[in-house]
């Protein structure tokens, strides 16, 4: 049972991905996460305020379903099949981690900083979280798709537009870590 | 029936995203720091394994389970766009670690303080709705 309990592989990973994605065109359906904020957006009330979100949700429906089973996924995962969720990155990224304030480096999921209880009433880290997403919802909707969309979907499909969207998703990751966090962090 | 085969597909998503460690945010800042190979693994792995499948199935011709041709839909033409949106993206994915997948599987693993990054996701989804006749494509 280790193989389940354990981290997987990248190699597993990057495979069960892969069939996600032959799974959901099997279903005739594409894989492509960042299209179900457009859905709540709409869902929300957006088509009052632009014709972008002006369209039948209910067409969506199957995508938002696959999101809930993400939802489920998580908490499957979490709770029965990772019984130590520290996540073993690179030591030298754990010191370099810890001299920007990040202590739970190597011995979490996720920074208690950002994501713990504690976020609620630390308002450096709401304006983070929240600011993190906007950037995340406007850039994936203006570059018309997301990680699995374009690095994964589109890539698959040999998209030249993916790949030029990819460098930006990876040029936009480095300016923000290493220009940005000594500033936000340091 | 349908909708199960949806739900089945997310809920093996979600704990593929959550085993592999793609939404922990350590995993995605040791990445943009080149200290490990393990997401490029990842991604490399899920890409020649995706563009084995795609030209499979576009070979073939294989239809869906439901008997529909499969179908691709090509990227629209441009520059500015992917270049712009993708970089805003990644500063983004940067300061949050977490991309529009993984937001959903933390949710369901309790880290619940990234429902502020959703609720941020679909403002920054709704401004772009609001300014995209504005923006260069």
């Amino acid at each position: 049972m280790d193989w389940i309990t354990q981290t997987w592989p990248w190699y597993v990973s990057g495979a069960a991905i892969a069939v996600s994605m032959l799974l959901l065109l099997l279903v005739g359906k594409n894989f492509g996460m960042s299209s179900n904020l457009r859905t709540l957006c709409t869902i929300c009330g957006a088509g009052n305020s632009s014709e972008f979100f002006r369209f039948d949700w209910k067409e969506q429906r199957w995508n938002l379903i696959v999101v809930l089973g993400a939802v489920i996924g998580g908490f499957i995962a979490a709770n029965y099949m990772t019984p130590d969720r520290a996540v073993d990155i690179n030591p030298d990224t754990v010191a370099e981690l810890k001299t920007l304030g990040f202590e739970s480096a190597g011995a979490e999921y996720l920074p208690d900083e950002l994501y713990g209880s504690g976020a609620w009433t630390d308002p450096k880290a709401i304006v983070l979280l929240a600011l993190g997403g906007l950037l995340v919802g406007f850039g994936a909707r203006y570059a018309g798709g997301c990680t699995s969309g374009h690095a994964i979907s589109g890539l698959s499909n040999l998209q030249w537009p993916s790949l030029l969207a990819v460098i930006g998703f990876f040029a936009g990751g480095l300016v923000m870590i290493y220009l940005f966090y000594p500033i936000i962090f340091g | 029936m349908r909708s199960l085969s949806y739900l089945l597909i997310g809920i093996f998503f979600g704990i593929t995203m959550f085993k592999s460690e793609a939404s922990s945010w350590f995993r995605i800042y040791e990445m943009f720091k080149f200290d490990a190979f393990h997401m490029y693994g990842i991604i490399g792995t899920a890409v020649i394994f995706g563009v084995i499948i795609v030209a499979t199935i576009k070979r073939f011709r294989i239809k869906s389970f439901y008997g529909d041709p499969i179908e691709f839909t090509p990227k629209d033409k441009s520059l500015a766009r992917y270049i712009i949106g993708g970089f805003i993206f990644g500063l983004g994915w940067g300061l949050s670690g977490a991309c529009p997948g993984p937001m959903f599987t933390l949710t369901g693993a309790g880290y619940l303080p990234v429902l502020i990054v959703i609720l941020g996701a679909v403002a920054g989804t709704w401004i772009y709705g609001l300014i995209k006749d504005r923006l260069p494509h």
